[in-house]
């Protein structure tokens, strides 16, 4: 079994290339993370500048999407905001990718461990997932801004609370498609040759189960987005003048009739986000999904 | 005695132009909108605000309050005072005197039994009166004779004004409740919904949540008024579309409680239709600095007496800090019309106001670096943050979460930053914040950062529970389940001498002189930085005279006075 059904990387590479949706949706999140990675580095105005005689002005020249409320340049927050909010979800995203794979891939194939777990995910679905979020932070906050510092202790918090805390779809396909594809021939096949239920999750259904994952992944990252945003409106998330997408959109929300472009520039960020990754995943989807070749 | 022709014209014109005016009910109908709905009429039985406005079209109280603060007789003939022989000189009595010829909206004549009865009924057992604590501290109620009764207090009242006084204790009638006492109280469905009284409108129609009709009252004293003959109450909706409807579409005459933005008033306002009035009471926003070391590290002498601040025991800091801060452009940007600059954590009524500390009007940050210079913070290390003895001047500034509280925390570590003062941010959910959880890391009294921002007042006009806050006694602590007002866990022997010296005080003007030096002391020791008194806002139509916006009483209290203007 050393010969992995995974197609060479060079192959994959060529496949996704072929795909229309995953160049464009892969090019437009790679200029979202250079934008803002560099972005903030070139554009001369801090985020957090403010300056009262240019308040609430519409995008021009010297602030191209405008200023806010106190005169902060809109264009420098939703930089830097980016930062945050795709490092944010990114990360939760993988930490809810990892937890909900787990357990559905082991839920599919061990049938003793099948009720426990959907039970688990079943109680974690239940739960109101804010107040579980603002009891995590309140009990666990101070100690990790300790071992961390409080912008870091704040961002391991706000990624584990947000990613252990939205696994359960993920987890909820991934079992359905474990215990369909248990069934095929291939599987049965493989058990017969006297493969490893660890072998057997990792090389034939895995890859096997891929587009689901990538699909619930790319919804995930932009609930989880707005999710860090709720806490931040809560009081639990980062500081208040730190700028994310979603707390810059739910600062814009109150100003949405006279100042529409202070709600449309975050939420266009978070929309193009997303979007790029839905497509970037369909494509993945397609270029590694066996039985479309 | 010769008079100019346009003086004689003016007084012609105004006498032939009065009998139109000066008859009852002329005028037609006013409607009122209130974004919260009233749910029953009865101000004994809800502590809503709403409700107590609602009734206070149709029950009175023996005096109240006008716009300025001051005590206006209302039923009562005159206001009782040690002088007038009405307060006894041991402050432990009072008497009311019923004006002459008063009578109910049915007809019957008001006597002091109602009076008595109305402390009956609020004190009666099993009740559960909304508005007992008015009635606090009386032992007996005496009928002289059936104007006057006699109240009995159970040691020196040197306030003795509480009882009978404002929208929150008018007088029931004793025909219509007698059968309501006690528990019986809620149970009296048509009693609450249409009480008998003596102002100048009486119900036609009450739906609970949704809209009152009222009519003029027939037997109201003064024969010319009220000047309108109908009056529709609406209750409900929010806001923004209350100030819409007076401001913009014209459906209604006065909107209650328009806490906007200042921009979205303005650009309202602008449509011609009506006006945005504000009247300013007590409410001030303020940063309360902490005395105490909220440092993590304490364990559970954190915040406490037994470690002062590291550096904000320092008064020259605390100086810096409210000399740094720009108070006219935060009402600018954050309240408008409906907040003016404060020095003063006691703002309102007028005799107690002081002007000692007026100089924090305007920022001034060259003399705040100049102040934190001479104490010897400087910048040692050239990392932008002052220092000394290696403690840096870094602040932890928290506050409820709330779009203009944001704001103001960004601003304010802007020019905080500009003295050399670094600023951590942090806002907490309001529920949290003022939810007085001992439990809770994160509520105003537990206090554990350095400077934090909220608003508070006083409820009345006698400001001496309110700076009483601020005794040593009230800090709040681990030993008391952190309650306690005096959140700055300020303590002075000389502050205390003057609760105290309050306490024993009944004079009005020699109270407003102790009320003034207790102010001065906290301000000029800067134990908390007052920033904007913030005011009630209404709107009201154009056509509509007569408002005098109160904030110390019903905003509807002389409705009476209401009309019509001519455009």
């Amino acid at each position: 079994m050393s010969d992995a059904p995974l197609a060479p990387v060079p192959g994959l590479a060529r496949r996704v290339l072929h795909q229309p949706g995953a160049v464009l949706g892969g090019g437009l999140f790679a200029v979202i993370v250079l934008a803002v990675l560099i972005g903030p580095l070139l554009w001369p105005i801090a985020p957090e500048f403010i300056d009262v005689a240019a308040r609430n002005q519409g995008p021009n020249l010297a602030h191209p999407f405008g200023t806010d409320q106190l005169g902060r340049d809109t264009f420098a927050r939703v930089l830097w905001g980016g930062r945050i909010s795709l490092a944010v979800g990114l990360s939760a995203m993988a930490v809810a990718l990892l937890l909900g794979t787990l357990v559905g891939l082991l839920a599919g194939v061990f049938r003793w461990l099948d009720g426990p777990l959907m039970r688990l995910t079943d109680v974690f679905l239940a739960l109101p997932l804010l107040p579980l979020l603002l009891v995590m932070v309140l009990l666990f906050r101070d100690s990790l801004s300790g071992v961390f510092g409080p912008e870091g202790g704040i961002f391991i918090l706000i990624v584990l609370a947000i990613g252990g805390t939205s696994w359960m779809n993920t987890a909820r396909i991934v079992r359905g498609d474990t215990l369909a594809l248990r069934e095929r021939e291939f599987v049965l096949a493989a058990r017969a040759a006297g493969c490893r239920p660890v072998a057997l999750m990792l090389r034939h259904i895995l890859p096997n189960v891929l587009s689901p994952i990538l699909v619930s992944g790319a919804l995930g990252l932009s609930t989880a987005i707005v999710t860090e945003s709720a806490l931040s409106f809560l009081g639990l998330g980062f500081p208040p003048d730190f700028p994310t997408w979603g707390r810059l959109l739910s600062d814009a929300v109150i100003y949405l009739a006279d100042y529409p472009a202070r709600a449309i520039c975050p939420g266009l960020a978070i929309s193009l986000t997303v979007l790029s990754v839905t497509y970037l995943g369909d494509g993945l989807r397609d270029a590694m999904d066996p039985r479309l070749h | 005695m010769r008079y100019p022709g346009f003086v004689l014209a003016a007084v012609l014109t105004s006498v032939m132009g009065l009998p139109a005016q000066a008859e009852r009910g002329a005028q037609g109908q006013v409607n009122i909108i209130y974004w919260q709905a009233p749910s029953i009429l009865n101000p004994y039985l809800s502590g809503g605000t709403k409700d107590l406005e609602a009734a206070s079209l149709i029950l009175e109280p023996l005096a109240r309050y006008d716009e300025t603060g001051s005590m206006v007789p209302w039923l009562a003939e005159r206001i009782p005072t040690v002088e007038n022989g009405d307060v006894s000189e041991d402050l432990t009595s009072i008497i009311w005197t019923l004006q002459e010829g008063l009578s109910w909206s049915d007809g019957t004549p008001v006597t002091a039994q109602d009076v008595k009865f109305t402390w009956d009924y609020c004190t009666a057992p099993g009740g559960g009166c909304a508005q007992a604590e008015k009635y606090s501290g009386i032992e007996a109620i005496d009928i002289l004779d059936p104007r006057r009764v006699k109240l009995h207090f159970d040691g020196p009242m040197p306030f003795p004004y509480s009882a009978f006084i404002g929208a929150q204790s008018p007088i029931l009638q004793k025909a219509q409740f007698a059968d309501c006492l006690g528990p019986r109280a809620p149970e009296c469905t048509a009693q609450n919904f249409a009480p008998v009284g003596t102002g100048p409108f009486v119900v036609e129609e009450f739906r609970p949540n949704d809209v009152i009709t009222y009519t003029a009252n027939p037997e109201y004293r003064d024969p010319a008024k009220p000047a309108f003959a109908r009056v529709l109450f609406k209750g409900g909706g929010d806001a923004t579309s209350a100030a819409r409807a007076v401001l913009e579409t014209g459906e209604f005459d006065y909107a209650w409680n328009l806490q906007l933005a200042p921009d979205v008033l303005s650009n309202m306002e602008s449509a011609g239709r009506g006006r945005v009035v504000s009247a300013f009471g007590t409410l001030v926003e303020r940063i309360v600095i902490n005395l105490t070391d909220p440092a993590r590290g304490l364990g559970p002498a954190r915040s406490t007496r037994a470690h002062p601040h590291p550096f904000l025991s320092d008064a020259a800091v605390r100086q810096a800090l409210s000399l740094a801060i720009d108070r006219a452009l935060l009402v600018e940007l954050g309240y408008g019309t409906a907040g003016r600059v404060t020095c003063n954590v006691l703002p309102a009524p007028a005799i107690y106001a002081s002007d000692a500390n007026d100089a924090c009007k305007r920022q001034d940050i060259p003399r705040a670096k100049a102040l934190l210079d001479m104490a010897g913070w400087i910048d040692s290390n050239g990392d932008g943050v002052r220092d000394k003895d290696g403690v840096a001047l870094s602040l932890l500034f928290q506050t409820s979460t709330n779009a203009v509280r944001q704001d103001f925390q960004a601003l304010i570590k802007q020019w905080w930053s500009q003295i050399g003062v670094e600023t951590e941010l942090r806002n907490i959910d309001a529920s949290v914040f003022f939810g007085s959880d001992p439990g809770s890391p994160d509520t105003f009294q537990k206090f554990y950062a350095d400077v934090q921002m909220y608003a508070r007042n006083f409820d009345g006009t006698d400001p001496a529970a309110y700076l009483a806050n601020w005794q040593c006694d009230k800090t709040p602590t681990p030993e008391n389940q952190w309650q306690g007002s005096n959140i700055s866990r300020y303590c002075s022997e000389a502050y205390d001498a003057l609760i105290a010296q309050m306490q024993q005080t009944a004079d009005i003007s020699a109270r407003a002189a102790i009320a003034r030096a207790m102010n001065d002391r906290l301000m000029q020791e800067f134990i908390l930085l007052p920033l904007v008194d913030r005011g009630r806002v209404a709107a009201h139509a154009n056509s509509l005279g007569g408002v005098r916006l109160n904030v110390w009483d019903s905003e509807l209290w002389n409705i009476a006075d209401w009309h019509r203007k001519d455009l």
